[in-house]
């Protein structure tokens, strides 16, 4: 579905990509882990050119889109919820969704399945999507990005900050949007979060892609995860 | 593109996003102290009418601008030429149709005036067109430069304006159905001075149906509060911008006319000398803020006028003056836009 291949990205006169190499497979949901600063989120506004690669290639569906402009990104198939979540706090939470939906009005039946795991969608439809709590308004900016099909999800860091119940509802969300075959990359840093989600795993540090598998692999053998994401062995006993 | 709502919503449990009335008090509290100190109501009456019609006029003019620093951050200080452009454009039409502008029939000099409105509109948005193509696209992100290139950008339309107009002073008349005053109780009220609050409120009317009630609107919102999330959904932020910037400038081009046959005379320096209140005005009502540029619009042109009556030495000042205050009270301006 996506491939990236040797990319290099240049922020100003850092150089923080060097070198990704990264395979997302078609329906699966690849997590993209590494402590912070190891450019995960770089990784993924690359893809949606909203930072260009300055050496390298992104493949999206047989199309290269290394310097395609954002909207046209968006307009192949790729959707994105920041880190910051990037909801618009004046709109309501009707107009964030109206929004996202650029046939024009939302599908009825896309919405219902949407407020299916995501309830207080529903209960705060014409609330100013600012007055939501952190985990309502991460649930908006995943809806945004859903409420029409899309090829492929790149979310980051959805439970940063989040209570564990919301995370829950998170776990269940990805577990339907996953059902439907909705390819995603996710980055994250909560282990624990991802590690019954993925399918894959990369592990990224200094820019760069230092281990890919299965996430079975790396769920089942705490050696690699202390190796790697430098998590204590008794963490997960 | 008018838009409906989708999904039969249920009861919202959080509170409401409430309509922050404080700086919309700031108006009739101000014109309620004036009137003390003005001490004769009908000459209070005159000067809050002058101070509202001139309010509107600044808010045609600014807001456009506005929302052209909401939406891509630029700094715009060439805004000035589109109304001096504009003004001089109207010329073309009411100078050869004096006859009926002077003319005793409200409906020719309405036609007349209509005309040279579109005129002065359709030359400012093209010319708005070629000036975002040229002059500012090269220098988006760079403040400095902007700064530098936009007022260049003014003088040289300042230049253009003299070698096709010439350096002199251009009078112009205010058409004959709109000259004298009604007479309410003892206090005179120009007719100009309503009409040109009757078209600032049609304006502010229409730019608030377009934002709040078009996918236009939602996207130009949006869009002054995260561009960049307006491109992660596929939308051309840049096209809405130059869509805004056309429309600004055209707006410009209006309040230019309008400002024109309120001083019933014309220089080509109109533009850049109006702008230090254009300016003052988006500051003071939180910039990309249309709300605020309304409020803003008013409170500057309200407090120009009751210190120009009460005190005329502390007028020139009077505005930097409000602006401090406004800022030391919310330093975002009175409607701050939400700011990824």
């Amino acid at each position: 579905m996506l491939t990236l291949t040797g990319v290099h990205t240049h922020i100003g006169q850092y150089h923080i990509l060097q070198g990704v190499d990264l395979v997302v497979p078609r329906g699966g949901l690849t997590v993209l882990l590494g402590r912070n600063g190891a450019g995960k989120t770089t990784t993924l506004r690359t893809i949606m050119g909203l930072w260009h690669a300055s050496r390298g290639a992104l493949l999206f569906d047989g199309r290269d889109i290394t310097q395609a402009a954002t909207p046209d990104i968006s307009c192949a198939g790729i959707a994105y919820v920041p880190e910051n979540m990037g909801i618009f706090s004046d709109l309501t939470v009707r107009e964030n969704l109206l929004l996202a939906a650029r046939g024009g009005e939302p599908d009825t039946a896309r919405l219902e399945w949407i407020f299916g795991f995501f309830p207080a969608l529903r209960k705060f439809w014409n609330q100013a999507a600012g007055t939501l709590s952190g985990g309502q308004k991460q649930m908006l900016a995943i809806a945004r990005a859903i409420v029409e099909p899309r090829k492929l999800l790149l979310v980051d860091e959805p439970t940063k900050g989040l209570a564990p119940a919301i995370i829950q509802s998170l776990i269940a969300a990805f577990r339907e949007l996953k059902a439907t075959e909705t390819t995603i990359l996710l980055v994250e840093q909560n282990f624990s979060f991802v590690k019954s989600l993925g399918d894959t795993v990369a592990v990224m540090d200094d820019g760069r892609i230092v281990h890919s598998g299965g996430m079975d692999e790396l769920a089942e053998d705490r050696e690699l995860q202390q190796k790697l994401l430098g998590l204590s062995l008794d963490a997960h006993q | 593109m008018t838009l409906t709502t989708t999904s039969p919503p249920a009861e919202a449990e959080l509170p409401r996003l409430k309509l922050d009335v404080a700086p919309l008090l700031v108006l009739p509290i101000l014109a309620v102290l004036a009137l003390p100190l003005v001490g004769s109501f009908p000459t209070w009456v005159t000067l809050t009418v002058a101070g509202l019609a001139m309010g509107m006029m600044i808010f045609i003019m600014a807001s456009g601008l506005t929302l052209v620093f909401g939406l891509m951050d630029v700094l715009n200080f060439g805004h000035g030429a589109f109304v001096s452009v504009g003004a001089f454009t109207a010329t073309l039409v009411l100078l050869p149709m004096q006859g009926w502008m002077q003319a005793d029939s409200a409906l020719m000099n309405l036609t007349a005036l209509g005309l040279a409105i579109a005129l002065a509109m359709l030359v400012t948005g093209v010319l708005g067109w070629a000036f975002e193509r040229v002059i500012v696209m090269p220098v988006y992100g760079q403040h400095l430069k902007q700064i530098l290139v936009t007022m260049g950008g003014m003088i040289v339309a300042e230049q253009m304006i003299h070698v096709v107009w010439g350096p002199d002073q251009i009078p112009l008349p205010l058409p004959a159905s709109f000259r004298g005053a009604i007479l309410v109780g003892d206090a005179a009220i120009e007719k100009y001075r309503l009409i040109a609050v009757a078209v600032g409120l049609l304006v502010f009317a229409a730019m608030f149906l377009v934002l709040n009630r078009t996918k236009i609107g939602l996207l130009i919102r949006a869009g002054v509060e995260n561009g960049e999330m307006v491109e992660a959904l596929g939308y051309r932020i840049r096209r809405l911008f130059v869509g805004v910037f056309v429309a600004g400038s055209a707006l410009a081009g209006l309040g230019g006319v309008l400002w024109g046959l309120y001083k019933e005379t014309l220089t080509a320096a109109m533009g850049a000398d109006i702008m230090v209140l254009v300016f003052i005005v988006i500051i003071i009502g939180g910039l990309g803020s249309v709300g605020g540029c309304f409020i803003g619009a008013l409170l500057v042109a309200l407090v120009a006028n009751y210190t120009g009556f009460l005190a005329p030495k502390i007028a020139l000042v009077s505005n930097i003056l409000l602006m401090v205050a406004i800022l030391l009270w919310r330093p975002q301006g009175l409607y701050p836009v939400a700011r990824r």
